[in-house]
């Protein structure tokens, strides 16, 4: 049998950001009909790679061959001519677009929009039956839950006719029964001779669904290997290039008091959809209390609640046995703080920093009304630099210099910054969402034993992630949340994935 | 006999309402609807005054020098075109700020419409009053003789349908047309999302510039005739500053009207209709009151604006993108 | 990788700020800005017929060429001060305020009946008053809006521009049916009592043995720079100002923190509103004397000019407050020297201001920091990456 060229193939592709190298002489090639992995810590490039080869950034050098033939890809539809379709990590969706209306904009089909519907309607009916990808077609996007608008999105790309598919970190939003059903369509479509490229951290997918992988560590590609032929040990110490742990060492916990006590718990959005819907939960001194959760069943709004940026709408939470859900002058973000509650936001970028505010300046933020930075009227700038230089010390900030914009710090120095702020006020209750996200490895491990660290000093901590490793690495309980409802606990020790999964899914509920 | 003698008088009162409140609308759709085609693209126009206020200058100066309404009203809209496309050249080109690129181009415009006027007319930053053939026509109808002793529909023919100006059968034309883009056509259709999400534009292999500059330019085409019947259909020659805040009253018709073509055009009858009555009120005693200060009576529509702002539309959502330059997410 | 497209949002990946000298953002960039801004302005005065430098020679002699002129400048400069704080502290909240000028018009109305009010009191007691009064008027007249906002969610741009249209016909009523000069024709009130007036500097100057040529600047022009200090220290040296800029930067992080959006959106509308008002003290205590109609001429749009060319920060207002200054006096002159120039001319380089110095501020930027990133040698400066 003659060698067939590679479906996708990159070779010596640069890009630059500014002064940062984001792909260096980056080449891979992807067989026809195989599913290939793209493998990387956060700002690995893997990302940039495939923005590049689907048109959506220039390169700075390089060339793209599809099926053995170079092509020039300026822009998504030389892409999508060349027969190459993405789903973006975060869905290229018009949110109050029927499913159908999302399929059709940019291949309408005519300069009025009755007869591509109707040929489109057709079109998606097949591809739904062929490949599983059941939705409906009428409903706007935005009613979707995210799983059925992954859906719409692979149908976009297949009904421009795509024959290769490349999917950026599709697991991320999705419940592992969700991610099965993914993978089956993944597995149908390289039935159908189909190429798939798969961008991915997660390990573990990688080992199920691929046949190929490709690690890219700073914007290199340091290995391409048969899946077959290598494992999860390997592949993680290829991506971060050194031997990592992939566990938290943490002796037993022993929790003390309740600290935390919430019962009935009730929070609105600010469209006033109820989305905590009758929480009752106790976090004691000296243990970790994981939320699982797809994300988007209440989490965030639950863990915003507690720490005062949302109003109640119902329910009753005490605070070393002190009820405060009556108090609403003190139950507040300021009053909150002020009771010993510390809040490491999930989304630390659009909540937890300003990011065109000075390092030394974020440091401070919650804690601006502080005495020790302030005079009668003028804030103590000393004060606040000094107070800034020690964390960063503490928790190895780099770089050290309190007087730069937040902006100009990577992610996981970014979050150091926020947990420094928030740990070292010696909190009782610290709220804690995605530690770790959009954070490096090397980071992460620091940041899981600080916690670690703070709970054994016997604070109490509430933690909620999307990523299940995280919350079974760290947590002493799990609380499983659906819906705005905790639909059961488990002990780490027995929340396997599956298990875990269903409760997830709203399927099954703990004894 | 006296009955429906008062009658018709009540009829005419209304009459009379109906049709000012039509001319003083068309300049507002116009301009709200100019801006429904940016705003729902993503890009924020606060520059209608400024569009309006060159086109109605543009208009009146070349129909005043060639004696054809028609060439100024294609002046009016080159103008205004080109003001457009500055806006489209900071606000999408560059990513500047949508606010002040279009206060920048209203300041502009109400310093350079009176000096251009100054220089070139000397007639202290007017034109010339437009004698009756450089004004846009009226299309007369035929058959008012025959309708007029026709009750009810003989007066409403002849007093609101005829001898309307070709700008309104226009507006009227424009209103539908626009409803018909934006339900039916492959145009409506990439207008709409990308001001929705324009990244989602952007990787379906459509040029967000493109569209954005495309959306805009219609913009500047309708301010333009917006303009145009101000000084040269409306009224007979520009004066400065006779836009008098439509442009923003047209704004926020379109913000009360939730950026959707039917409750715009209702919004905008409202105002007009205030406009109207408030032409009307001037002068006359009321009950209880007695006779109102004619500025109280003048600053109606903007009061009426702020309080239809702070009242009913509380949760209006504006396009997801609009006001936001479109950046690649990398 | 949902932090990388974060990044690219703030710019972080574009290298760090430190690798261009500060300077050119603030110096040689608005001056670029405000050279484009005056070629066009000169193309303009070719159109009506004129020499542009002919115009710009006479422009600038009649603003800064004697004593006399100078002294008109900065009595203009002096309002331009008070009004591009006001834009610029609503900026520093993320609010854009266009209402300027109905502030500064109830100001004016304060400062007046403090002038009307206190005949025969010494004039340091009217000029406190008069600062008091048309601070509370400038700041309610903006606080209406800002609490429209905060709490109903009204566009504040739309708002303040109506309330200018209803500021000029409540002073319109006020001037021809209630405050008028009784047997008067001209809707304005009567001259105060000259013991009130706010002294002039060449007065001032005077008890101090030093003799200049009159003109109508007054003791408002020290007030304004003593506000600008004020501005300074209370925006980036009090907790109070680090909650305005924090709501103005990001929102939720404001609520993160514990700081109300609506209580501070109130609050810096109502300074913005309170130093726009001041422009009543220095044209109404320090010039007119008496209250008149349309006495603040646009003072409150020129204020969107000084403060997008004064990127927000009281130096760079006083500096750019003086450049208009100098085109409301010199251009003021003009006009009466060109038959064929208007003073409307001025309004034209104010747009074209606004135009380059805050739509177009990305213009030049990209490639002149270029320029200065490549003499850097382009060493690697950027960020460590996640």
């Amino acid at each position: 049998m003659p060698q067939l060229p590679p479906a996708l193939e990159t070779r010596g592709v640069n890009k630059w950001f500014g002064a940062n190298h984001a792909n260096r002489d980056v080449s891979l090639a992807v067989p026809k009909g195989t599913i290939h992995g793209v493998i990387g810590e956060n700002g690995a490039g893997k990302s940039t790679i495939m923005s590049i080869v689907y048109g959506y950034l220039p390169a700075d050098g390089g060339t793209i061959l599809v099926d053995g033939r170079p092509v020039a890809v300026r822009s998504p539809r030389d892409a999508l001519a060349a027969g190459i379709g993405m789903v973006h990590q975060h869905f290229m969706l018009v949110d109050p677009f029927t499913v159908l209306e999302n399929v059709l904009l940019g291949a309408e089909g005519g300069v009025t929009l009755a007869a591509g519907m109707a040929r489109a309607r057709t079109e998606l009916i097949r591809l739904a039956r062929d490949y599983g990808l059941e939705v409906d077609l009428d409903r706007p996007v935005g009613e979707l839950p995210v799983g059925a608008q992954q859906r719409v999105e692979i149908l976009k790309a297949l009904y421009r006719g795509a024959d290769i598919l490349i999917l950026d970190e599709p697991t991320g939003v999705l419940t592992p029964q969700e991610t099965d059903h993914l993978f089956r369509i993944l597995r149908a479509l390289r039935e159908q001779g189909k190429t798939v490229v798969i961008i991915t951290h997660k390990l573990r997918e990688i080992m199920e669904l691929t046949d190929n992988v490709t690690v890219m560590r700073r914007g290199q590609v340091v290995a391409n290997v048969a899946t077959a032929h290598t494992s999860r040990e390997e592949l993680a110490e290829l991506m971060v290039g050194r031997k990592v742990l992939l566990r938290v060492e943490k002796a037993p916990a022993r929790p003390g008091a309740p600290v935390l006590e919430v019962a009935g718990l009730r929070v609105r959005d600010g469209a006033g959809v109820e989305r905590v819907k009758g929480v009752g939960l106790t976090v004691r001194a000296g243990e970790i209390v994981g939320i699982a959760g797809v994300s988007g069943n209440g989490q965030s709004e639950l863990l915003e609640a507690l720490a005062g940026m949302r109003p109640l709408a119902g329910g009753s939470v005490r605070l070393r046995g002190e009820e405060l859900a009556n108090q609403p002058d003190r139950f507040t973000a300021r009053g909150l703080r002020a009771l010993g509650v510390g809040h490491v936001p999930e989304d630390r970028q659009r909540v937890g920093l300003v990011t065109s505010f000075e390092a030394q300046e974020c440091a401070i933020l919650g804690h601006q009304g502080d005495p020790a930075f302030n005079g009668r009227l003028l804030m103590d700038r000393r004060a606040l630099f000094d107070r800034c230089a020690a964390e960063m010390d503490a928790y190895d900030v780099r770089p050290r210099d309190p007087r730069l914009p937040a902006a100009n710090f990577s992610g996981g120095n970014q979050q150091k910054i926020v947990l420094a702020r928030e740990m070292e006020r010696n909190p009782d209750l610290l709220l804690v969402g995605q530690p770790t996200r959009g954070v490096d490895i090397g980071a992460i491990e620091f940041i899981h034993r600080r916690l670690v660290a703070l709970r054994d000093q016997g604070k109490a901590i509430l933690l909620v992630s999307v990523e299940l490793d995280e919350i079974r690495a760290l947590s002493d309980r799990i609380l499983v949340m659906f819906d705005g409802r905790l639909v059961g606990e488990v002990a780490p020790a027995e929340a396997d994935e599956r298990r875990l999964g269903l409760m997830m899914a709203g399927v099954a509920e703990a004894a | 006999m006296m009955g429906e003698q008062r009658m018709d008088d009540a009829l005419l009162v209304v009459l009379l309402l109906a049709d000012a409140t039509i001319r003083v609308a068309t300049p507002l759709v116009l301009a709200a609807f100019a801006a429904l085609y940016s705003e729902r693209a993503g890009v924020v126009d606060i520059g209608l005054e400024g569009k309006m206020l060159a086109g109605a200058f543009f208009a009146a100066a070349v129909a005043s020098s060639t004696g054809s309404p028609w060439l100024g009203l294609g002046a009016a809209v080159a103008a205004s075109v080109a003001l457009a496309l500055v806006h489209g050249f900071a606000c999408i080109t560059h990513k500047g700020n949508q606010v002040v690129s279009g206060m920048a181009i209203n300041i502009l415009v109400a310093g350079l419409a009176p000096t251009l006027a100054y220089a070139w007319f000397r007639q202290g930053g007017q034109t010339p009053l437009l004698p009756g053939e450089a004004r846009l026509p009226q299309i007369h109808l035929p058959g008012v003789e025959a309708l007029s002793g026709v009750p009810v529909l003989g007066p409403v023919y002849r007093e609101l349908i005829d001898d309307a100006s070709v700008l309104i059968w226009l507006t009227v034309l424009l209103v539908v047309a626009t409803h018909w883009v934006f339900t039916r056509s492959r145009f409506g259709l990439r207008l709409r999302a990308v001001g929705e999400n324009p990244s989602a534009v952007d990787t379906a292999g459509l040029s967000v510039t493109r569209l954005r500059y495309q959306a805009v330019i219609i913009t500047g085409v309708l301010t333009g005739i917006a303009g145009a019947y101000l000084s040269t259909a409306h009224g007979a020659g520009f004066v400065r500053d006779m836009t008098a805040g439509k442009g923003y009253l047209a704004l926020a018709a379109l913000i009360f009207g939730k950026w959707r073509p039917w409750p715009t055009l209702f919004a905008c009858l409202l105002f007009a209709f205030t406009d109207a009555v408030q032409v009307r009120l001037q002068g006359v005693p009321l009950p209880v009151v007695g006779v109102i200060p004619v500025q109280f009576i003048q600053m109606l529509p903007y009061v009426l604006t702020v309080l239809l702002l702070a009242g009913f539309v509380g949760r209006a959502v504006a396009p997801k993108a609009s006001g936001v330059p479109y950046v690649k997410e990398r | 990788m949902a932090q990388d497209a974060a990044q690219g949002v703030t710019g972080r990946s574009f290298g760090r700020p430190g690798e261009v000298p500060g300077w050119v953002g603030y110096a040689l960039l608005p001056l670029l800005n405000l050279l484009a801004a005056l070629a066009l302005s000169g193309l303009v005065i070719l159109v009506i017929g004129e020499n542009p430098l002919d115009v710009l020679a006479l422009l600038v002699t009649e603003a800064v060429g004697y004593p006399e002129a100078i002294g008109y400048t900065l009595y203009y400069t002096t309002s331009y001060i008070f009004t591009g704080l006001a834009v610029a502290i609503a900026f520093h909240c993320g609010l854009f305020n266009i209402g300027g000028e109905g502030q500064a018009y109830l100001g004016g109305l304060g400062a007046g009946l403090v002038g009307l009010a206190l005949t025969g009191w010494p004039w340091p007691v009217a000029a406190l008053g008069a600062v008091a009064l048309s601070a509370l008027f400038g700041a309610v007249w903006a606080a209406i809006p800002g609490w429209l906002q905060a709490k109903r969610g009204s566009h504040i741009v739309i708002t303040t521009i109506m309330f200018n249209f209803i500021a000029a016909a409540v002073m319109t009523y006020l001037l021809v049916d209630v405050l008028i000069r009784p047997g008067s024709q001209s809707p304005e009130t009567r001259e105060f009592d000259p013991g009130v007036w706010l002294p002039t500097m060449d007065r001032v100057l005077g008890w101090a043995g030093i003799a200049v040529p009159a003109s109508p600047l007054n003791l408002s022009f020290l007030w304004a720079l003593a506000c600008c200090a004020l501005f300074y220290l209370f925006l980036w040296r009090t907790r109070w100002g680090y909650e305005i800029r924090t709501v103005g930067r990001n929102e939720r992080a404001a609520v993160y923190a514990g700081i109300s959006p609506a209580r501070n959106i109130i609050l810096a509308m109502a300074i913005s509103g309170a130093l726009a008002g001041f422009v009543g003290v220095n044209e109404i205590m320090g010039v007119q004397h008496r209250i008149l109609l349309n006495f603040t001429g646009g003072v409150g749009f020129v204020g969107i000019a000084v403060a997008l060319m004064g990127r927000n920060h009281p130096v760079g207002i006083v500096l750019a407050a003086l450049l208009f200054g100098v085109l409301a006096q010199g251009g003021g002159q003009v006009s009466f020297e060109y038959p064929t120039v208007n003073r409307e001319l001025v309004m034209v380089i104010q747009g074209l201001v606004i135009l380059f110095a805050g739509a177009l501020e990305n213009l030049f930027k990209p490639r002149v920091e270029a320029l200065f990133r490549r003499r850097g040698g382009g060493h690697d400066g950027g960020t460590a990456h996640g």
